[in-house]
Parts: C-alpha cells; structure tokens; sequence
C-alpha cells in the first residue's frame, strides 16, 4: 500500500562507528516506558530460571571478519518506523497506525485484539506482544517524551537518546534536509537495513568508519633538511658549569 | 515460523466445511438438472448442519489465537487493506449464506412462492447455494492471501498458497460429503468420491510443486543485508539477552530436524495414498466405516500438513537471533 510521504518523519540515527554496546539504551526504554503511556513492559522471572520479557529496543552484538583480522559490531535494534510499513496495512483492526503528523508508528492498545499478525509482517522483528496483556507493543519513539511541555526542552527526547554516554543515538526529522539526522546520513553514509523489502526505514544506521590515516615514511622523517634544522647541537659536559650554575633568575 | 495449533485447526476446518458445502451445491445442482437422482430436503439440510459445524468450530479455534477475543468485532475494520480483516468479514458472511440454505431447504421453499415458476426443484436453494460457493471460494482466497501476502516470508509468498489452501480444503470437504452420502444419499457416492479424487490428484500436483519451489528458495535477507554490513564473515555473538522472548519463541518451530522431515513425510503419506487406497475401498464396498477412517486419517494428515506450512516459512527476523550469547 502507498501511503502519503509525511511532512515530518521523526526517526533514530544511530551511530555504529561510537556504539560501544553498553545496553544504557535498553534500560533507560525498559525504564521509561515500562512506567509510562506505553507500559508496562513485563519482566518475567527476572533473576529465574528461565527469564523473559519485553523490550522496545535491544543491543545486538556482531564479529566481523576472521581472527586476527576482526571487528565487532554493536547493533542496537528498534522498531525503524518504516515509510511504508508492512505491519500496517496488515492489521486487520487498526490497532496499528502511522501517524500522519510526525510519520511514528503506533499500536493503539484499546483496539488490538492481539493476534499477532503484525509482527509476522514486520521483517526486523520489532513488534513484541506482551503475554500479560495481550497486546502488541513496540517502540514509540517516546512519543510521550518528546512533545512534552513540562520537560526542559533539551530533555524532549527518546530516552535512548538521552542516555546514550557516546552520542550513538541522534534523534530527528529526516524529511527535513537540515535536521542533524539528515546531514548525518548524508554526510556519513547512513543506511537502511533490509533495502530488498522496500519498507523504506526511517531509522537509518552510521556505518564503522576507520579512522585511518595514510602517511608515507618521508613524512615522518625529514629526507632533505635545507636549513640543516636538525644537527646535534653540542651540549656542555655534566661537569661544566652551565647557565642555571652562574645566573640567579 | 512458530506453527500455533490455534491455526492450524481454522484453516484445516473451515477448509472441511467449504469443502463440504460446494460438494453439497454441487450435488443438488446436478440433480436438479437430472443428472442423479432427487435427494430428500433433509439430507440437505443435515449437510447444512455438519458444514455449519466445521465453521464454527474453526471460529471457535481461531479465538484461542487471540489475545483479547472479546474484541474480535473490531476486525472486520480494515478491510480495505488486510486480508485478514477480509477473512473476518467473509467467514461469518459464509455462516450466514449457509444458513440461509439449509434454511430454505428445510422450508423447502421455491421461487414459485415469489410466483416464478419453472421446472427446477429447490431452484431458490440453488440460487442461494450457488451464492455461497462465490463467497466459499471468496473465503479460501481470503485465507491463503493472508499468509501469501508478506513479501519476505517466501515460502508463503506465491499464488500456490492459495491455490493449495483451496484444494485441499475442496478434496477433504469432498471426501466427508462422499462419507455422508453413503450414509445418506448413496447415489452421491460416485460423484463426491470421484471429484474427491480429482482434487486430491490436483493438490497432490501443486503442493509438491511448493515443496519443490521451497527446497530451492534463495532468501533475499542476509545477515549483511540485516546489519548493513558488508562482509562474507560475519557472525553474531550476542542476541542482546539471555533469556527467550516473543522473538526467539515465535518465530521458529523449535524441532530438530529428524522430527521436521518426519511431518513432511507423514503428512505427503496420510493425505494422498493413504486417504486415496481408503477412499477408493470405502466406495467399492460401500462402507461408512472405511469412509470414515478415510476421513480422519486425512484429517490427521491435513493438521501435520499445516504445521510445516508453518514451520517451513523462514521469517527473516531469525537472522537477528542466532547466537544467544
Ligand atoms: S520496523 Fe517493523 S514494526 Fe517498525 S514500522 Fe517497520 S515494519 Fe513496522
Ligand atoms: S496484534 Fe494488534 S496491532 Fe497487531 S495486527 Fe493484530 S490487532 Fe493489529
């Protein structure tokens, strides 16, 4: 289905180049949102045998490449409110919806009868239905957050945002050119995941960028020296008097 | 995919009782021409009956899938673009339809009431029957385009879906209408049976062929393209938890492959010689019983059918759930 490009389209930019996989993301949503409009957020046999839970966002952790030659990878994983989200169209009530104002994609708890047939559409798996009550839940983008009046200004925002020590997490309007999400994707080679399905994400991700310079070897030592700049200076020996023997300053 | 039993038993139902139905229309459309012999109005409307039966308690199994079934009324809203919403809107439509049939069949009502005549018998029947195998088939489009729909579950994503749906409902509802004919209308037998066959000869065609098409399935998700990036080694080393989740239970069948090729080879075994060596000695000697066992064991197979439909479909979310820690 062809849905309306929004005027707005708040979305995530995360940074995999400064991620450091520390999880202040998790916890802060889990935190947040278990105690707000979207909660809460079940946490079953926490310290258990056998916990389970749901979770808006979640750090994956990847290796690339072969011993020696490896990197890893954190990979924070949310729901990317697509452009054209498949979860949408499919749900057969409504429940869920993309909002036409700022392009967030929601669940409405009061109308979801909890069949599940969203998250079987969504490829990334960001749809998780909660066992106790029986609805689906996903990422809101804080959307209780970010339009909120009573928080200082530089506070309306996700709370992975706000909790993200190295800055992984930019938050934004990707249909406006000079938004900072913008400038980053277009600047640093932000990509979408799973391009094959045309879900168009909005969410985009930073790739690993190797801060790398190339130097040749004439660079760090000076082959030709003009001025003769680097000739042995001749220095007292340590039983001569030097200046700091004769001179009281 | 994470087959729920809940489903399984809709499709494989509803399947039945479709199945049924059009077997039902079928055999009153051809007597009325005088092709066979007229049957009496109540074995028309105990078919009704056993169709209506198979309905409802498909709906009555899809209800276990839901989380708030209290809501389900609210389904019917989208049915601009889902196709589940659609399903929700034709099944009733078709419990409706059917009703309506075994109803007038009861009354024996005709058009010559209405003061059209002519020389059909149960012509007002047929008229509503012939309706409500539009909105059967209607029914079985609904269904299979609901897991033909997503693009990225592959298995799923082709018109053998719904072409498959339709047969095996259509062959297993013909195999129950051949068993209440030889209880009820004998001069049924031949024909249900035969079309039975013909059926189970067709889907026999087309789920090997989905097999087939499914052995050699290139998935177009790859972790590289999940993650963005571009390398041939890459391995995950972490899910982000440790513990399970909707996402590590829902969407993998959590078998071992011993078991997995197991369902395939039971159900290609129950559904198709099986049923078909049961089927064709319950007609030569005219036993219920043989009839019955056919019946069931297809049955059987059609739920281990189901399931790895379910469990064949690879969701691309798994890629993100590979190594939990
Ligand atoms: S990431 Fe999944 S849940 Fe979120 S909008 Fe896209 S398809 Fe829907
Ligand atoms: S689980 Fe809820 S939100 Fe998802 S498709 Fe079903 S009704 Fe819609």
């Amino acid at each position: 289905m062809d849905m309306k490009p929004s005027k707005k389209q708040l979305a995530l930019v995360i940074d995999l180049n400064v991620c450091v996989g520390c999880h202040a993301c998790v916890t802060s949503c889990k935190e947040w949102n278990t105690s707000g409009i979207s909660g809460y957020m079940s946490d079953d046999n926490p310290y258990g045998e056998d916990p389970t839970g749901n979770f808006f966002n979640r750090v994956q952790t990847f290796e690339v490449g072969e011993y020696p030659n490896t990197e890893t990878v954190h990979f924070p994983k949310s729901c990317l409110h697509c452009e054209e989200p498949p979860c949408v169209p499919v749900c057969p009530t409504g429940a869920s919806y993309k909002r036409e104002e700022d392009g967030i994609v929601l669940v409405d708890y009061d109308k979801c009868i909890g069949c599940r047939y969203c998250s079987w559409a969504c490829p990334y798996g960001a749809r998780e239905i909660d066992e106790h009550q029986k609805v689906m839940k996903k990422c809101t983008l804080c959307v209780d957050r970010i339009y909120d009046e009573e928080l200082p200004k530089e506070e309306r925002k996700p709370a992975c945002v706000m909790a993200c020590p190295t800055n992984a997490r930019l938050f934004g309007d990707v249909h406006d050119p000079d938004s900072n999400v913008s400038v980053a994707i277009r600047e640093e080679g932000g990509y979408a995941l799973m391009p094959e399905w045309n879900t168009k994400p909005a969410n985009h991700y930073l790739p690993r960028r190797r801060t790398q310079r190339s130097i040749n070897d004439d660079e760090l030592v000076r082959a030709d020296n003009p001025l003769n700049k680097e000739i042995e200076v001749s220095k007292p020996n340590f039983d001569e008097p030097s200046l700091d023997d004769s001179t009281s300053w | 995919m994470n087959p729920a039993f809940s489903v399984i038993f809709l499709t494989t139902l509803i399947g039945v009782g479709q199945g049924l139905f059009v077997a039902m229309v079928t055999g009153q459309s051809i007597s009325a021409l005088g092709f066979l012999p007229e049957q009496s109005n109540q074995y028309y409307v105990f078919g009704s009956i056993v169709v209506i039966g198979f309905l409802i308690a498909g709906l009555v199994a899809s209800f276990f899938h839901l989380g708030h079934p209290e809501r389900a009324w609210r389904a019917a809203a989208m049915w601009r673009t889902s196709w589940l919403s659609r399903e929700v809107i034709v099944l009733p439509l078709l419990m409706g339809a059917v009703f309506v049939y075994g109803l007038i069949n009861y009354s024996e009502w005709n058009l010559s009431e209405l003061g059209i005549t002519n020389g059909f018998k149960g012509d007002l029947a047929l008229i509503v029957g012939i309706a409500g195998v539009v909105i059967t088939f209607a029914l079985f489009i609904c269904t299979g385009m609901i897991y033909a729909c997503i693009k990225f579950l592959q298995e799923w994503s082709h018109p053998l879906t719904v072409i498959n749906f339709t047969l095996f409902g259509l062959c297993s509802g013909f195999l129950l209408a051949t068993l209440i004919a030889q209880y009820r209308a004998p001069d049924f037998v031949s024909l249900f049976g035969g079309c039975s066959l013909v059926f189970l000869l067709l889907v026999l065609i087309t789920r090997l062929w989905s097999l087939y098409r499914n052995s050699k399935i290139r998935h177009k998700s790859t972790l590289q393209s999940a993650i963005g990036i571009r390398h041939n080694k890459i391995q995950q080393k972490s899910q982000g938890f440790m513990g399970g989740s909707v996402n590590t239970r829902d969407f993998f069948h959590h078998v071992g492959p011993i078991f997995f090729k197991s369902i395939k080879w039971i159900f290609l075994l129950l559904v198709f010689p099986v049923a078909m060596a049961l089927l064709i000695s319950g007609m030569m000697q005219q036993s219920v019983v043989l009839l019955a066992i056919a019946f069931g064991l297809q049955y059987v197979g059609l739920l281990a059918e189901r399931w790895f439909f379910f469990a064949q479909a690879n969701h691309p979310q798994n890629l993100y759930y590979q190594t939990i820690s």
